[in-house]
C-alpha cells in the first residue's frame, strides 16, 4: 500500500515536471536553432543542427551587453542601498520605544495592502516634480522608496527573535545602540538580510513597468525593456530573441541555485526553510 | 513630552529615512491618485489641469470597457488565485511526503517559473500558444494527442486568450505556494503525526484534520498575497495578448495604464485606479487588523 502510493506520487511528480520545465525546454531548443523566420516546427527543433551562434549575436546587437550592464548596475545599487536603508528602519521600529511607533507601524502595513501598479501615475507626477524622470536616480529612488515597507516588515520579525540579553555586554562595555546594531543585529540577521537582498535584486532586475515609464533615453533603458524592444525589431528571429531572454535569466537562475539552500522564511518562527 | 523628544531623537537616525521615502513614494502618492482622479489632469503643466469633481468616475462607470476589464479582473482572481493555491499545496504534500526522494531537486524544479522573469515568460507563452499549427501547444493538441480537431487561433478569440493568461500566471505561481507550505509543514512537530497515526487517522484525514488547521496563517498569509497579487496583475496581458482582440482582454490594471500613458489622459485612469484600490480594500479589510501579527508556532 504504502510502496504503491509512493510510486503514485513520484510519477504524479515527475509528469508535473514536464509541465513545468516543457517550456523551458522550448526556448532552450529554439535558441539553440537559426533561420527561424516563422517559429520553428517541432521537427525541426528536434533534427535541425545546434548551434550557439545566436547567443553570440543577441550580445552583440542592439546595446544588448550595454542593456545588461545597465540592468547590473541599478539592480545592484538598489539593492544595497535597500538593505541598508531596510535595516536600520526595521530596528527601529524592532528595538525602540517611541510615540506611535505602532500606528507608524500600521500605517506602513496598510500600504502593503494597495498594488503598487495603482501607484505608478502619482508616482511618476512626483519624480517628474523633482525633474528626475529619465534618470537612475529618480528610477533607483523610486524602487527604493516603494519597497522599503515590504523589507522593513521581512526584517522587524527576525531583530525581535534575537534575545536582548544579547544587548547588555554591549551596555557593559558603555557602547552605544550603534555598536548594538552592527555588532549583534546585522550579523545575527545575515540569513535574513540575504534572502532580503536576493529578492531585491532579482525583482529589480526582471522589473518592467516602472523602468518603462520613467527611463526614456534608449541607451539607458534596462534589460526587460531592451528584451521588449528586442522583441519588436527582430520579430521573426524566433532564436535570437530567446537567447537574448536566456541571457537575461541567467543571473538570476546562478543567485537562485547558488544560495537555494540558505533562503529563510519569515512567517515560520523555527529555522524557516532548510536545505 | 520631554521623555517623548528624547525617544525621538534617539530613533531618529535609524528611523527617518525609511519614513520619508515611505511618505514620498508610497503615501503622498496614495493621496495624489485620488486628487488626481477628481481633475482633468494636464501632465505637462498640472497647474492648468481643471477640476471636474466626479466626472472621471462617472465616465469610468458608464465606459463600457471598463466593465469587460472588470470582468475579467475578476474572473482572473476567481480562476488564478484558487488555481494556485490548489495545485501549489498539493505538490507541497506531495515533496513533503516521508517515502519521496529528491526533494531538494523536485522544489527547485518546481521553483524555477517563480524566479523566472515575467517578460521572458509571457513571451514564451505568446509563443508557445502562436496561431499557427507550428505553435507547440497546436501541435501537442491537434497531431501529438489528438484532442482537439484543428489547431486554434489561441490569441484571437477572447476567451481563449484568457485561458492563455490564466494558464500562465497559474503555471508561475505555483512554485510560490509550494516553498511557503514547504517551509511551514517542515516546522510541524512530528509528534503530532506519530499521534495520528495512533489513533488510526491516514492520508486524506490526516491531511484534513491536522496539517490543513494547523497551516491556517500560512493559508491567509498566502491567499492575501495571491488575492493582491492578482489585482497586481498586468505584464501577462501587457504583452500576451495587449488587450485583444478588441480590448476585450483587458485586465483593469492594463485598461488604465493604457489610458494614463498611451492617451495621457492622468485623471481617467487615477479614478480607475482609485476605484480597484477601494475594490482590493474591501475584499482584504477583515484581514488587515491581524495581518502580520499571528506567526506560525507550534
Amino acid at each position: 500500500m504504502a510502496k504503491w502510493s509512493t510510486w503514485v506520487v513520484h510519477t504524479l511528480l515527475v509528469l508535473g515536471i514536464f509541465v513545468v520545465i516543457g517550456p523551458f525546454v522550448y526556448m532552450v531548443l529554439t535558441s539553440l536553432t537559426t533561420d527561424n523566420f516563422s517559429l520553428p516546427s517541432p521537427t525541426k527543433l528536434m533534427h535541425a543542427e545546434k548551434t550557439l551562434v545566436n547567443y553570440s549575436d543577441a550580445w552583440s546587437k542592439n546595446n544588448f551587453s550595454r542593456y545588461f550592464l545597465n540592468s547590473m548596475f541599478v539592480s545592484s545599487v538598489t539593492m544595497v542601498l535597500s538593505l541598508s536603508l531596510a535595516a536600520s528602519t526595521a530596528y527601529a521600529f524592532a528595538r525602540f520605544q517611541f510615540p506611535a511607533k505602532e500606528f507608524l507601524f500600521k500605517l506602513f502595513l496598510f500600504t502593503m495592502f494597495v498594488p503598487a501598479i495603482l501607484n505608478i501615475i502619482p508616482q511618476f507626477t512626483v519624480i517628474q516634480a523633482v525633474n528626475l524622470v529619465d534618470t537612475y536616480p529618480g528610477l533607483i529612488l523610486l524602487y527604493i522608496g516603494s519597497g522599503v515597507v515590504g523589507s522593513t516588515f521581512f526584517l522587524r520579525g527576525f531583530f525581535e527573535r534575537i534575545p536582548v540579553e544579547l544587548e547588555e555586554s554591549i551596555v557593559m562595555d558603555g557602547g552605544s545602540r550603534w555598536t548594538m546594531f552592527y555588532t549583534i543585529y546585522i550579523p545575527l540577521s545575515l540569513p535574513a538580510i540575504g534572502t532580503l537582498g536576493i529578492f531585491a535584486f532579482s525583482g529589480t532586475w526582471d522589473e518592467f513597468i516602472v523602468a518603462l515609464t520613467i527611463i526614456k533615453t534608449e541607451v539607458n533603458r534596462t534589460l526587460p525593456i531592451a528584451l521588449q524592444l528586442f522583441r519588436g525589431q527582430y520579430a521573426t528571429y524566433y532564436g535570437l530573441f530567446f537567447a537574448a531572454s536566456i541571457i537575461a535569466l541567467l543571473p538570476i537562475l546562478i543567485i537562485f541555485t547558488v544560495f537555494q539552500k540558505h533562503f529563510v522564511n519569515p512567517n515560520v518562527t523555527e529555522g524557516g526553510v532548510k536545505g | 513630552m520631554r521623555r517623548a523628544i528624547r525617544q525621538y531623537v534617539q530613533v531618529a537616525p535609524y528611523l527617518t529615512l525609511g519614513v520619508l521615502l515611505t511618505a514620498v513614494f508610497v503615501l503622498y502618492p496614495l493621496v495624489k491618485g485620488i486628487y488626481i482622479s477628481f481633475y482633468e489632469y494636464k501632465v505637462l503643466a498640472p497647474e492648468l489641469s481643471l477640476f471636474v469633481g466626479f466626472d472621471n468616475y462617472v465616465r469610468a462607470i458608464q465606459d463600457p470597457k471598463v466593465l469587460i476589464a472588470l470582468r475579467n479582473t475578476v474572473l482572473f482572481a476567481l480562476v488564478t488565485v484558487p488555481g494556485q493555491w490548489l495545485l501549489g499545496v498539493i505538490v507541497a504534500m506531495m515533496v513533503n511526503m516521508r517515502t519521496i526522494r529528491f526533494k531538494l531537486f523536485f522544489r527547485f524544479v518546481y521553483y524555477l517559473p517563480v524566479i523566472s522573469s515575467w517578460i521572458v515568460v509571457s513571451y514564451l507563452f505568446k509563443f508557445l500558444f502562436s496561431d499557427s499549427a507550428s505553435g507547440m501547444v497546436n501541435y501537442l493538441l491537434v497531431d501529438l494527442i489528438p484532442v482537439l480537431p484543428a489547431p486554434v487561433n489561441w490569441l484571437q478569440n477572447t476567451w481563449t486568450a484568457n485561458i492563455v493568461v490564466w494558464l500562465v500566471s497559474i503555471w508561475k505561481g505555483i512554485g510560490w505556494v509550494m516553498i511557503m507550505y514547504l517551509a511551514a509543514l517542515q516546522s510541524v512537530p512530528k509528534s503530532l503525526y506519530e499521534a495520528a497515526s495512533i489513533d488510526g487517522a491516514k492520508g486524506v484525514r490526516t491531511f484534513l484534520h491536522i496539517t490543513l488547521p494547523l497551516m491556517k496563517p500560512m493559508t491567509t498569509y498566502v491567499l492575501i498575497n495571491l488575492i493582491i497579487g492578482s489585482f497586481q496583475a498586468f505584464i501577462q496581458v501587457f504583452l500576451i495578448t495587449e488587450g485583444g482582440p478588441m480590448d476585450s482582454t483587458h485586465l483593469l490594471s492594463t485598461y488604465m495604464f493604457r489610458h494614463a500613458f498611451q492617451f495621457f489622459d492622468f485623471g481617467y485612469a487615477s479614478a480607475i485606479s482609485v476605484m480597484m484600490g477601494l475594490m482590493i480594500f474591501v475584499l482584504t479589510y477583515s484581514q488587515q487588523r491581524t495581518f502580520g501579527k499571528d506567526r506560525i508556532e507550534y
